[in-house]
């Protein structure tokens, strides 16, 4: 079986393997039920086959960041295999421990620790079988790309045996130890980073070429024999309650299978695709307003949010004394900064099919959270956990909006309605205006600078609209749950974050609320985890502020910040404030920073016309990784058009896997920050989301392609050559400083300061 | 329903539909093409898009019946006797997907404007491409594979 075979593998297809080959079983469609992969035997997580390949099983899904291509890369190091000679099968839960799934970026930061050792622990246990097979103690073998040779003392002669020589198509039988996945180990150490001979290499990822050959075989394509096709139908306002289906009105459109409603969710079910579409226009359904208006239009969301009675509020968290350092400050500014609603809108709606075969229930999914998903499904639908199996295959991206997914748990419910297997298919409208939304966030800044122009008191002071945030695939949470009248008690409260920066500032202080829509249920405005869910809205406002402090102070953006971190405080994180500095340091160094204050102010060269350039810096910490993003826009001041001309992330995420890979994701998840800087926002009236198609709801495009595009991989540990130089992650850092860079980036260029995003569509500048 | 002919990807299919059919939901559903790929239903996308006698149009909004005899090519049928096309190597040299999911709609589009424009300028890039857009934000990417397959093609 070759590479491509193995990409094409995954619990669904087996392909290119011959029926007695030992992955054909593990791979194979058994007929359920579906116990959980045992995380503490290592026969769940590796297979080694007589060809000497092995087959990594980890329970991650890969949105298209190439986290496949590296755990391959660091599973086959630590087991001492060619990584050519690796395959990888992720996120279906009969086949793949339970993992969680993705989320928060966690990918090699936290799972990829046990993947590792569950690998070293299998290099060690064929190290065992080879001694005992050759007769002379491990210490006189060496293994390199799965062959074990005797290095000393050969006296059997036999010169080198093959992994699949020692294990192949047999189980290891190993039980491993820990409490949970994340902590799961064998007793083999693992290597010294130094000795990764894949780590730092950029194997291309597995999952491309059939993305580009059409081979690839997405959840969307899924289908089985006797599959029907269903579509929502969703309440024309939110909070609107089914009166009556008028079934007549769809009567002449042929291969009907049911009309289901239940409470206020309405699908139809046809044999065929596009006639299911046809039905959910036309099927008469009328429906009563709700008494009260569910939420204020978006034009009028901030100044409800200011002013509406919050629904928790966070506890404050304050170092030195900031009113007392404010009233003494030489100079004290302050700064309201809004960002709105946005929604993930994927460019492909929601979508899974549903097997109910063999009594159990089967549902393929693009679901970044299989897992989660599992267990809502069998909740929901009253089943044994063991009857139901979620396999992940490769679709839309979904950055959060997976992890409630809605579209699994209606094709599940009306496949056990139907008694056949269904495809649900949400439309755009309904993506773009249903899906899970970013929450909006109120903030306000205060700040104040001595003589010297240095900060001397900084208050953050956020309210975010985040009263019922969305869980990880709860069944009393999903949309067709809440529609279907399950109100969970207490709903999930939000929060509202705190900036995440290192910045010595003596006296610093954070107050926070989340404040609820009049409507927390069966609402399209509901709030889920959108890629980093609150940090770029709080960095935002965070590194906005310091550049106007830095206006203020009449510095240099750059050398203001590099102050701030190279001050010392008692509650000093020298790794951290290390690894700052080095970043915004590569940022400026490879952009061509040229220290002077903003505005710019002058005629620049290079400015002409109706043209002005800027250049604005920002920075962020998500976890342990940290990002310097320098944009330089070139606005327009007749048509307010922003351009982003050129960007330059600087990234630290600690010990690199796949520097293209890693490239590659920095570069796209700079521009979506870009996307949500310039364009993005969910619009509505006081019933119901008004922004609902590319027309109406605008996405960055191919004209804001930046000219250029540097990401510097930064390694600012402290003691960067250490063997155990930490992987964090890298899915969603890039986007926190994005939207500041380019706030910044235009004040630089106009003297005009972005304080509401997004800017392209205000028409802030053309005044 | 009536019987209707396509010639996709150089083979003659037959099907029983409904003329007023999206050409999409023919090709995905009953020629078990996976190529395109449902976006939006309302051609502003481009995920779905095939190539017509070598335009780049979009199947979500073409009736089946406006098909005629015309040559359909997906992304299934880009490769020639085995071998990826040249904006395919490239997307793989240049290893642009993120999801994956729009590509279809920005390879055939690319394919599209090659044809037309053998040496575009970065300008002219972001002009062709810009109605076909990507959530993941793959546009830099794509911009260096089409200007690295223009080379390849020339």
């Amino acid at each position: 079986m070759n590479r491509r075979d193995f990409v094409k593998t995954t619990g669904a297809l087996v392909v290119g393997l011959a029926a007695n080959d030992s992955l054909f079983a593990r791979l194979a469609q058994p007929p359920g039920p579906y116990p959980d992969p045992d995380f503490l035997q290592l026969d769940s997580w590796i297979v080694i086959r007589a060809d000497n390949t092995a087959t990594f099983f980890v329970g991650k899904t890969d949105l298209g960041q190439g986290t496949g291509t590296a755990f391959r890369q660091i599973m086959s190091d630590e087991l001492d295999i060619a990584f050519d000679k690796t395959s990888c099968v992720m996120g279906s839960t009969h086949n793949t421990v339970d993992q969680g799934g993705s989320g928060g970026s966690d990918a090699l930061q936290t799972d990829g620790y046990p993947m590792r050792r569950v690998a070293a622990e299998a290099r060690r246990v064929l190290l065992e079988m080879a001694a005992k097979q050759l007769g002379v103690p491990v210490s006189h073998l060496a293994v390199s790309d799965g062959v074990v040779s005797v290095t000393e003392d050969n006296t059997t002669g036999v010169g080198s045996l093959t992994y699949g020589d020692l294990i192949g198509g047999r189980q290891f039988n190993v039980t491993l130890s820990g409490k949970n996945t994340d902590t799961t180990t064998g007793i083999a150490k693992l290597k010294p980073v130094q000795e990764m001979k894949n780590v730092g290499k950029s194997p291309q990822r597995h999952d491309i070429p059939g993305k580009v050959d059409g081979t690839v075989k997405w959840a969307v394509d899924m289908t089985a024999p006797g599959m029907v096709h269903a579509r929502n139908v969703k309440p024309p306002v939110a909070g609107a309650t089914l009166v009556s289906i008028n079934e007549a009105s769809i009567r002449n459109i042929p291969g009907l299978v049911k009309v289901v409603s239940k409470g206020n969710y309405v699908a139809v079910v046809f044999e065929r695709e596009e006639n299911a579409i046809r039905a959910a226009r036309q099927l008469k359904v009328e429906w009563k307003k709700p008494a009260t208006a569910p939420f204020p239009s978006s034009e009028n969301l901030f100044t409800y949010m200011r002013t509406a009675t919050p629904s928790s509020t966070g506890k404050p968290v304050e170092t030195g004394n900031v009113d007392a350092a404010l009233a003494n400050a030489s100079t004290v500014i302050e700064a309201e900064y809004d960002v709105p609603f946005q929604g993930h809108t994927s460019i492909g709606p929601a979508h899974a099919m549903a097997d109910p075969s063999n009594g159990q229930m089967t549902i393929y999914t693009n679901d970044m959270k299989s897992y989660g998903m599992r267990n809502g499904v069998a909740q929901f639908l009253g089943m044994p956990r063991d009857q139901v199996r979620v396999i992940w295959m490769d679709g839309p991206q979904g950055y959060g909006r997976t992890a409630a997914d809605d579209a699994g748990f209606e094709a599940a419910y009306l496949a056990k309605e139907i008694g056949r297997p269904v495809k649900v298919q949400w439309s755009r409208a309904e993506e773009t205006a249903w899906d899970t939304k970013g929450p909006a966030y109120a903030v306000k800044m205060r700040g104040g600078l001595d003589a010297q122009g240095n900060v001397v008191a900084l208050h953050y002071d956020a309210c975010a609209a985040d009263h019922n945030h969305l869980g990880y695939n709860e069944h009393e949470t999903v949309l067709i749950s809440q529609l279907m009248g399950t109100r969970k008690s207490p709903v999930s409260q939000g929060r509202a974050s705190l900036p995440s920066d290192m910045y010595a500032i003596a006296n610093r202080k954070s107050t926070t609320r989340v404040v609820p829509l009049p409507m927390p249920f069966e609402t399209p405005l509901r709030t889920g985890n959108l890629r980093d869910p609150d940090g770029p809205q709080v960095q935002f406002a965070l590194e906005s502020f310091i550049d106007e402090l830095a206006h203020k102070a009449k510095a240099d953006p750059v050398e203001f910040r590099l102050r701030m971190l190279q001050a010392s405080t008692q509650d000093d994180s020298g790794f951290k404030r290390a690894r700052s500095i080095a970043c915004i340091k590569a940022a400026a160094e490879k952009f061509g920073w040229d220290p002077r204050p903003s505005p710019r102010g002058d005629k620049p060269s290079g400015s002409s016309g109706d043209i002005l350039t800027g250049r604005g810096i920002a920075y962020a910490y998500r976890s342990q990784t940290v990002v310097a993003t320098i944009v330089e826009v070139e606005v327009n001041k007749q048509t307010g058009r922003i351009w982003a001309k050129r960007i330059v992330v600087a990234h630290d995420c600690g010990l690199v896997i796949n520097p293209e890979a890693l490239v590659r994701v920095v570069e796209a998840g700079a521009l979506y920050g870009l996307s949500r800087a310039l364009h993005e926002e969910v619009k509505f009236d006081a019933e119901k989301v008004t922004s609902v198609d590319w027309v109406t709801h605008p996405t960055l495009r191919h004209e804001d392609t930046p000219e250029r595009i540097d990401v510097v991989i930064v390694n600012g540990d402290p003691n960067p050559n250490r063997p155990d130089l930490q992987h964090y992650g890298a899915g969603e850092t890039m986007v926190k400083p994005m939207l500041a860079a380019v706030a910044n980036a235009v004040f630089d260029a106009t003297g005009v300061r972005m304080r509401r995003v997004p800017f392209a569509t205000r028409g802030s500048l053309r005044r | 329903m009536a019987n209707i002919t396509l010639r996709v990807n150089g083979k003659a299919h037959t099907v029983d539909v409904e003329p007023s059919t999206p050409l999409l939901y023919v090709l995905r559903n009953d020629l078990n093409l996976s190529g395109p790929r449902f976006g939006c239903g309302l051609g502003q996308c481009g995920a779905c898009t095939v190539l017509l006698k070598g335009e780049a149009v979009r199947s979500c909004i073409r009736p089946v019946s406006a098909v005629g005899n015309d040559e359909i090519t997906t992304l299934e049928g880009l490769a020639q006797n085995g071998k990826l096309h040249p904006i395919q190597q490239a997307w793989i040299d240049e290893q642009v997907p993120q999801c994956g999911f729009c590509q279809n709609g920005q390879i055939l589009t690319a394919k599209a404007l090659l044809d037309k424009t053998p040496n575009p300028t970065d300008a002219q890039i972001r002009q062709g491409m810009n109605g076909t857009l990507c959530r993941c934000m793959t546009y830099y990417r794509i911009n260096a594979a089409i200007k690295r397959a223009a080379k390849v093609m020339a």
